[in-house]
């Protein structure tokens, strides 16, 4: 995409978001607000934030939950997904246990974590550990179950091991629907992980957010800490589409 | 010529909510060494039912199927199945299609191996392309070339070319000639055009609408490279359209 194209895709987003700042700041002058901040101090809270480096201490915290959390996730779900994709058995013996946890919402199982694990990182990266993991496994096994057939009959007629099986069929087919099951998987891992911090914890986005009002009513750094969850979420989302494009799933999204 | 298939009265039929379907009904017929056998017949007919039990990919209700006197009781790499849709792996670029049933082998080349047989099929030069990357025409030689890389003795062709274009098909048709004077293997092949099959097989055989019996079979004995406008093969397709019950006088 060249520059000029590129500028019109996003110029109609960039107005809009610009319109709704300027109704902000407009909303906020008008009505006298002492609490809600202008744009502007929310602008001035980002940077006292990030000079006096809390901001960073906070995303660190933040990411390396999530990174842990969704790293065991995958570990954990995509063996698994891939198993009950293709044992019948393991599907009708866990697929049901995974559909009643599934619709639980991590906010949930809070309690249990606390219980579990305190209020130091391992309730978050629990927390963050359930809630990516069912994504992750369900789109697996979506996977596993839409190989078209005529794929694993011709592995079937070559004759080929169990392992050419896997790792030239099974796992390549699968592939793109992992990393659609991943993409989701993290997604929601942000989404907890700030919820989670605002409970137990003394770090991070969610605490930010919450110390903030506790603190004084700073809603300037409320806001501030809502604007960096989004910009974060939306750059990790970004890096999974990258996945999209490897080469070894490009078959998938080239016609 | 030694027998190599021999087709046993075989029947399959299926479930349905009106009761068991017949599908293949008493189909019973023999293939020789290297000879290439066409079935004919109307679509949905069970040609394709048919065609995967002989290659071993379904259980028939009742019969045999025996290849070189032993009894054929799973798929394996001595008949390779190349169907409509094709089973390409489009995760994989077309020297590692070619090389995927060399798995297990005990072969020193099998790159070197790869690549004769993409250059028999005319696609040298494409073998790092990935599937998405090639026409219908090169992605069915892809197919073939991964066929006859492990030597098998036996292909299973299910219309191979039918979802080629005409011209695409005439030159598929020809290659496969071509491949077949270079090794000769032992083709049985499913069609549902009766002139691709007088142009490839050495019999035809008709099979009837549902459930698939065998109505007629007739011997293609015109030697290579056969004329497609001479009288004979004219003759033969009407011959053969007339037991499809599809050829009316007056066309």
């Amino acid at each position: 995409m060249n520059k000029i194209a590129l500028a019109q895709r996003l110029w109609p987003a960039l107005l809009v978001a610009a319109m709704l700042v300027a109704l902000w700041w407009w909303l906020v002058r008008a009505t006298h607000s002492v609490i809600f901040p202008t744009p502007w101090q929310v602008l001035a809270a980002m940077a006292e934030l990030a000079r006096d480096g809390t901001l960073w201490e906070h995303i660190g915290a933040s990411l390396l939950r999530v990174g842990a959390g969704f790293a065991l996730a995958v570990c954990f779900a995509i063996p698994l997904g891939l198993w009950m994709g293709w044992v019948q058995g393991a599907y009708i013996t866990l697929n049901p246990l995974f559909q009643i946890l599934r619709p639980i919402s991590p906010i949930a199982w809070i309690p249990i974590a606390i219980l579990w694990f305190g209020v130091g990182n391992a309730s978050p990266i629990f927390l963050i550990f359930i809630s990516s993991m069912f994504p992750m496994i369900v789109q697996t096994v979506a996977g596993v179950h839409t190989i078209e057939r005529r794929y694993l009959r011709a592995a079937e007629n070559f004759g080929v091991s169990r392992y050419t099986l896997f790792r030239q069929v099974v796992i390549p087919a699968v592939l793109p629907q992992i990393i659609v099951g991943m993409r989701i998987g993290l997604g929601v891992a942000w989404l907890v992980v700030v919820a989670a911090e605002m409970i137990a914890l003394h770090s991070g986005l969610g605490y930010l957010i919450i110390d903030s009002r506790n603190a004084g009513n700073r809603y300037d750094l409320v806001i501030a800490g809502m604007i960096i969850i989004g910009l974060i979420g939306l750059s990790l989302d970004g890096m999974m589409r990258l996945l999209e494009g490897h080469r070894l799933v490009r078959w998938r999204y080239a016609h | 010529m030694p027998t190599k298939i021999v087709v046993d009265r075989i029947t399959k039929s299926f479930g349905s909510d009106q009761g068991a379907l017949a599908v293949v009904d008493d189909i019973s017929f023999a293939v020789g060494d290297g000879e290439v056998v066409a079935l004919v017949g109307p679509s949905g007919c069970g040609k394709t039912t048919l065609m995967n039990i002989v290659a071993g990919f379904e259980k028939p209700d009742s019969g045999s199927i025996h290849i070189d006197g032993a009894p054929q009781l799973k798929p394996s790499k001595q008949g390779i199945l190349i169907s409509q849709h094709g089973s390409v792996f489009p995760w994989l670029n077309v020297q590692q299609n070619l090389m995927f049933g060399l798995n297990g082998h005990a072969c020193d080349d099998k790159q070197g191996l790869a690549d004769h047989y993409a250059a028999l099929v005319g696609l040298q030069g494409f073998e790092s392309n990935y599937p998405h990357e090639l026409s219908g025409g090169m992605l069915k030689r892809a197919e073939l070339a991964r066929a006859l890389v492990v030597k098998p003795e036996i292909l299973y062709m299910d219309e191979p070319f039918s979802a080629l274009d005409a011209l695409m098909n005439l030159r598929m048709r020809n290659e496969l000639l071509r491949v077949l004077a270079e090794e000769r293997h032992t083709v049985l092949l499913i069609t549902h055009d009766v002139e691709e099959a007088i142009h490839l097989a050495d019999r035809v055989l008709v099979l009837s609408a549902l459930p698939a019996r065998i109505k007629a079979s007739f011997e293609v004995t015109m030697a290579h490279p056969r004329k497609l406008s001479s009288r004979y093969v004219q003759d033969l397709r009407v011959a053969i359209l007339r037991e499809l019950g599809v050829y009316n006088e007056g066309e």
